[in-house]
């Protein structure tokens, strides 16, 4: 199967989950449709969704809560 | 008592952090400048004698790190800590730490920090010195009798709000007591369905509210005002374009509102910069109490311009024991200043942050004219905090000079490398309502509706 990089649209901290008590968006071995909210990107203290860019199934990710990472920088892997 | 401060460490970063370490070299200190991982490379540290590493990019980890600022503070010999504003400014915890390590504090007492920071406690402190509060129920009305009896006291227009709501939900206004007895049901019903608790409070509504602010500076004994700044241009809450004086106010009633500030400090007997902030109603000239800031304001530059003080540098002094330096007659105010706020963002695409490189900077300059900023060519401005990358001022005679000014200065702002709210001020500056100075705390956000598109071509 092929596999697909989710990058990150923005330079920034990338977030798993809504607020630090909430459930993760998505778990390794979990569905995604195209659209889907996987995490969040905060630049410059404003939040920004971060979206599945094809229906796939999330092997992996790349990127820990948290983790700062840049523009362009790969996130998660899908299988598609 | 003096204090004898060598050393100033100085708890934050970005513009402020540049502002006070050139106030600190004035004075004869030393500066130690703290930074995050991210920082390392910031205008800040490479103007500071001294850098000190306090932890990861995330501010949680690092700029509101009490544990970690305090001891990095500790062990780079500094005897005073600056806060800045944001961050652990108004935190009245860590200026507890400070001073339980030995250092002093820039900036007010733990105590009045934490009364003004209190919302209750600030209103209560404004109502004991004699400062105009909203009028309203303060508190819950229980009754509609109660309710009836608020609105007699207060007039028409009146606010109905949730006492569980906020960020602007569960808010109703009534122009009459026809509209207010059809809407409390209502808004007590919704509020109970949105909040599980239908208490309603009562405010007076003030239509078209002007944002004014008076800066303060007391020595814990004595205090004076710098005169009042308006900041009514905003987007989301967040000032954009800042003013010294406020044009619209009347002489008597400027006389009365910054009395009023320092009425409401000498009550407490504050100690360091802090600014008074009021809702000002032009049509019935009343204003009143907002909150109390305790910490200097991202806009002081304007009342540096217009008065000849530089406060930051005062407040460095007043933290070393020193009484204040001016009488109130000593402080006279002449012309009018503007800020503009560059922010790292693009108003034509719905303000969206833009960090990046600095591939390019060319700062305007002649008379009137000043930027503090954090940039230089070369740097790159990470995603990690907030988006100001400076703020252009500009002093002239008169307001409409110094709008003429500013648009000649933003001609010459070149930043290279990214977007930012440089359209967004020219195209205000050429605005025939800001020119005449016809706005309130709403303008900006309307005026954003029907412009933002053609903000590409400014």
């Amino acid at each position: 199967m092929a596999t697909k990089d989710i990058l990150s649209p923005l330079p920034g901290t990338f977030y798993r989950k809504s607020s630090p008590d909430a459930a993760a968006y998505k778990s390794e071995g979990d569905v995604v449709k195209k659209g889907e909210v996987i995490g969040l990107i905060e630049v410059m203290k404003s939040f920004h969704e971060v979206h599945a860019d094809a229906d796939g199934t999330i092997v992996s990710f790349i990127a820990e809560n948290e983790e700062p990472v840049m523009a362009g920088q790969p996130l998660a892997t899908l299988t598609i | 008592m003096t204090r004898s401060v060598q050393s100033l460490f100085i708890a934050n970063r970005g513009e402020i952090a540049v502002r006070i370490i050139r106030a600190a070299k004035e004075l004869g200190l030393q500066t130690v400048q703290a930074h995050s991982l991210a920082d390392a490379e910031s205008l800040a540290v490479k103007l500071a004698d001294k850098a000190v590493n306090i932890g990861p990019p995330a501010a949680s980890k690092s700029y509101l790190n009490i544990e970690a600022v305090v001891a990095a503070a500790v062990a780079s010999g500094a005897d005073a800590v600056h806060p800045g504003y944001g961050f652990l400014a108004e935190n009245a915890r860590f200026a507890e730490a400070v001073e339980a390590a030995g250092l002093v504090f820039v900036g007010p007492t733990p105590q009045q920090i934490r009364m003004m920071g209190d919302k209750v406690s600030a209103l209560e402190a404004a109502i004991a010195a004699g400062v105009p509060t909203v009028p309203g129920s303060r508190g819950r009305v229980e009754t509609s009798e109660d309710a009836a009896k608020v609105v007699e006291r207060i007039g028409f227009p009146v606010m109905i709000k949730a006492s569980a709501g906020g960020g602007g939900r569960g808010i109703r206004v009534a122009n009459s007591r026809d509209e207010f007895d059809r809407l409390m049901p209502q808004a007590s019903a919704e509020a109970l369905a949105a909040f599980g608790d239908g208490g309603l409070y009562i405010e007076k509504f003030v239509a078209s509210a002007r944002h004014v602010e008076v800066q303060v500076l007391g020595d814990g004994r004595d205090v004076v005002h710098f005169f009042e700044r308006e900041c009514s241009l905003q987007r989301r809450r967040q000032k954009v374009w800042e003013e010294a004086p406020a044009a619209m106010l009347p002489e008597d009633v400027r006389a009365r509102l910054c009395q009023s500030a320092v009425d409401l400090a000498k009550a407490v007997s504050y100690r360091g910069a802090g600014t008074i902030e009021y809702l000002y109603d032009e049509t019935t000239r009343d204003y009143y109490f907002l909150e109390m800031n305790t910490r200097i304001q991202v806009e002081h530059p304007v009342t540096e311009m217009i008065t000849g003080f530089d406060l930051v540098r005062e407040m460095i002094r007043i933290a070393m024991g020193e009484p204040l330096r001016m009488r109130q007659s000593d402080i006279i105010m002449r012309g009018h200043a503007i800020e503009c706020r560059i922010n790292a963002e693009d108003p034509a695409k719905g303000f969206m942050p833009a960090p990046g490189l600095i591939e390019s900077l060319t700062v305007p300059g002649g008379a009137g004219v000043r930027f503090d900023t954090l940039l230089y060519q070369g740097y790159t401005v990470p995603p990690f905090y907030d988006s100001l990358l400076g703020k252009l001022i500009v002093w002239d005679e008169s307001r409409e000079a110094a709008i003429t000014r500013m648009q000649r200065a933003l001609g010459e702002l070149e930043i290279g490398g990214l977007k930012t709210t440089k359209p967004l001020h020219r195209a205000l500056a050429a605005d025939p309502d800001v020119r005449a100075a016809r706005f309130d705390t709403q303008f900006l956000e309307l005026w954003l509706e029907h412009r933002a598109s053609m903000l590409d071509t400014y």
